[in-house]
């Protein structure tokens, strides 16, 4: 099924999901805009960014729960999707199992099921109802249901929130290793780059558009990545500068002195290269500036 | 044996007891009370449209309810108001209407009290072949329903990342929600038919461990009240809407007692949890 604007058929057959041009505007304003990227087999892109920058949308363009207003988005006929979204209320007053929820959308097999469960270390809550079950607790139950659909394509929205440390890197390492057990595709938000480094092919950082892109080692040393997330963590040789500068208001100065309502990659003198993004060439001096740094610090977590 | 009125009404209520059951407890799970309520309140202009253009009361009440949730829904997508206010000015507009039109109408005799609590007197054996018929027709698209409805009951995101169609599901919902309500109006009246909803559905929360049971608890705690309240009816002579509520009240603070709930769902809960 092809749920796009333009349908248009991923160019490959590995190409698990495809993402072109794609944008979405709420009551006049574009939340996402231009975003392009693709997700094969057994590849793993994560979308980092601050608060507001479209990361869980971007998501949701991809899985088809949100339609592009803008461009298009081309996934896999077929494609069996594990979505675990970032936020998840459960109405207290429906009774409902962890084995019960782990069935949710489809049929699954005991074995499958015990399996997941195992996976993430909550064995022993197959019987305990959700509502009782801590946010670490949940977060893991959310996660099994996923994997346990044995999906192509696992779409992972802040995955190990609510996880304490020790249960965190544990679980970076068992979404790793089901990329390389199965050959799915992962799609993850997160905000720590240094725990997902590791498995992570393809970092994209959001902030309304695609600011960078690259491998965690360029990402993470980038002046964007350390603007956005403190500096604390790695030491910085590495100079990226953006083109632009986001301003108080929302609007977009970019680096010829112009100043738009958004950062489509059209205005100003913007040199994104949609396709082939190399991060040695986007080295231009515009001075960047986020204006809502706090946010983005509050956000990442310690 | 259908010749008792008594017998008749019995047969028709637990009818419309088993249906609402799992209904509510969709109502209560995706807190669509007020919904409902306003559901409801807009079936009395449909009982008003179907005198007016002498059409069938049944197929008037089911229509203007499905009206009136299609246009809440399209109302909420402007998103101009809460959906909260947008019920409050739809319920009581739909009501208010309705009661004016009746009035208008001098030249057609009607007993409002009826439409708007219930009459058990009023059965006929056509009302119970239409209330079985529904239910059956309704408890059927359930059971064919289930499972899209319980996914976009907990998350309409995961529903439709994964394959289903929550949209559609949430439309067939509205559509049986309307369908229900048709067929209840003629037992427990129009102001208590979300009662019928909710309160078997909320009485059974504490005894359930999965939906599945507890949809199924629903049923019984309704037929249960059902029949509590008509006899209370037929004893002290209150209308039946009213007792048949009172019945269901009962129950519910019953199953509030601290024995009642504390060996069945919440310790099988905390005992999972520890």
């Amino acid at each position: 099924m092809l749920m796009s604007n333009r349908a248009r058929a991923p160019k490959t057959e590995s190409q698990l999901v495809s993402l072109a041009n794609a944008g979405i505007r709420r009551d006049g304003r574009w939340l996402v805009r231009g975003v392009d990227f693709s997700i094969r087999r057994g590849e793993v892109v994560t979308l980092i960014g601050p608060n507001g920058a479209g990361k869980s949308t971007t998501a949701k363009l991809a899985i088809g729960v949100l339609r592009p207003d803008e461009g298009s988005v081309a996934r896999l006929s077929g494609l069996r999707v594990g979505y675990v979204p970032q936020k998840l209320s459960i109405d207290w007053t429906m009774p409902l199992s962890v084995r019960r929820l782990m069935r949710l959308t489809g049929p699954l097999d005991d074995a499958d099921l015990l399996a997941a469960l195992a996976s993430t270390g909550i064995s022993h809550l197959i019987d305990a109802e959700v509502r009782y079950l801590s946010g670490g607790e949940f977060q893991r139950a959310l996660l099994a249901r996923a994997i346990a659909r044995k999906p192509d394509l696992m779409v992972l929205d802040e995955p190990v929130q609510g996880v304490d440390f020790a249960g965190e890197s544990a679980l970076y390492d068992l979404i790793r290793s089901i990329r390389t057990t199965t050959g799915c595709g992962i799609l993850m938000i997160s905000h720590d780059l240094h725990m997902v480094m590791a498995g992570t092919d393809t970092v994209i950082c959001l902030n309304g558009h695609v600011c960078c892109r690259g491998t965690p080692e360029v990402v993470s040393q980038s002046a964007d990545y350390l603007k956005l997330f403190g500096n604390s963590r790695s030491l910085a040789v590495y100079n990226h500068h953006h083109d632009h500068t986001h301003l108080p208001d929302g609007r977009v100065m970019h680096g010829d002195g112009s100043v738009t309502d958004h950062c489509h990659p059209d205005d100003g003198h913007h040199h994104h290269d949609a396709h082939d993004h190399d991060h040695s060439h986007h080295d231009h001096h515009g001075g960047h500036h986020h204006g809502d740094h706090a946010e983005a610090k509050g956000e990442g977590r310690a | 044996m259908l010749d008792d009125f008594f017998t008749r009404a019995l047969v028709a209520g637990i009818g419309v007891a088993l249906t609402a059951g799992p209904l509510g407890c969709f109502v209560v799970w995706r807190r669509m009370a007020y919904f409902g309520d306003t559901m409801a309140h807009s079936a009395l202009l449909g009982v008003a449209l179907s005198l007016f253009f002498q059409i069938n009361l049944l197929i008037a009440v089911f229509g203007v309810a499905v009206v009136v949730s299609l246009l809440l829904l399209a109302l909420q997508r402007r998103q101009s108001l809460s959906a909260d206010a947008l019920l409050g000015v739809l319920s009581h507009s739909a009501l208010a209407i309705g009661l004016v039109l009746v009035a208008f109408m001098t030249w057609v005799r009607i007993d409002l009290i009826a439409f708007l609590f219930g009459d058990i007197l009023a059965v006929t054996r056509t009302d119970i072949a239409l209330i079985w018929g529904g239910g059956v027709l309704v408890l059927a698209a359930l059971v064919w329903l289930w499972r899209p409805l319980i996914a976009s009951t907990v998350s309409e995101d995961v529903a439709e990342a994964e394959g289903m169609k929550p949209a559609r599901t949430r439309l067939l919902f509205m559509l049986l929600m309307a369908l229900v309500i048709a067929i209840a109006m003629k037992i427990v009246g129009i102001m208590l038919i979300t009662a019928l909803l909710i309160i078997p559905a909320a009485t059974a929360r504490r005894f359930s461990a999965s939906p599945e049971l507890m949809a199924v608890l629903a049923s019984a705690i309704g037929a249960l009240a059902v029949i509590g309240g008509l006899f209370g009816s037929l004893h002290y002579d209150t209308p039946s809407g009213p007792s048949i509520v009172v019945a269901a009240l009962l129950l519910f603070i019953l199953s509030l007692l601290p024995a009642a709930g504390k060996n069945t769902a919440e310790k099988a809960g905390n005992q999972g949890v520890r």
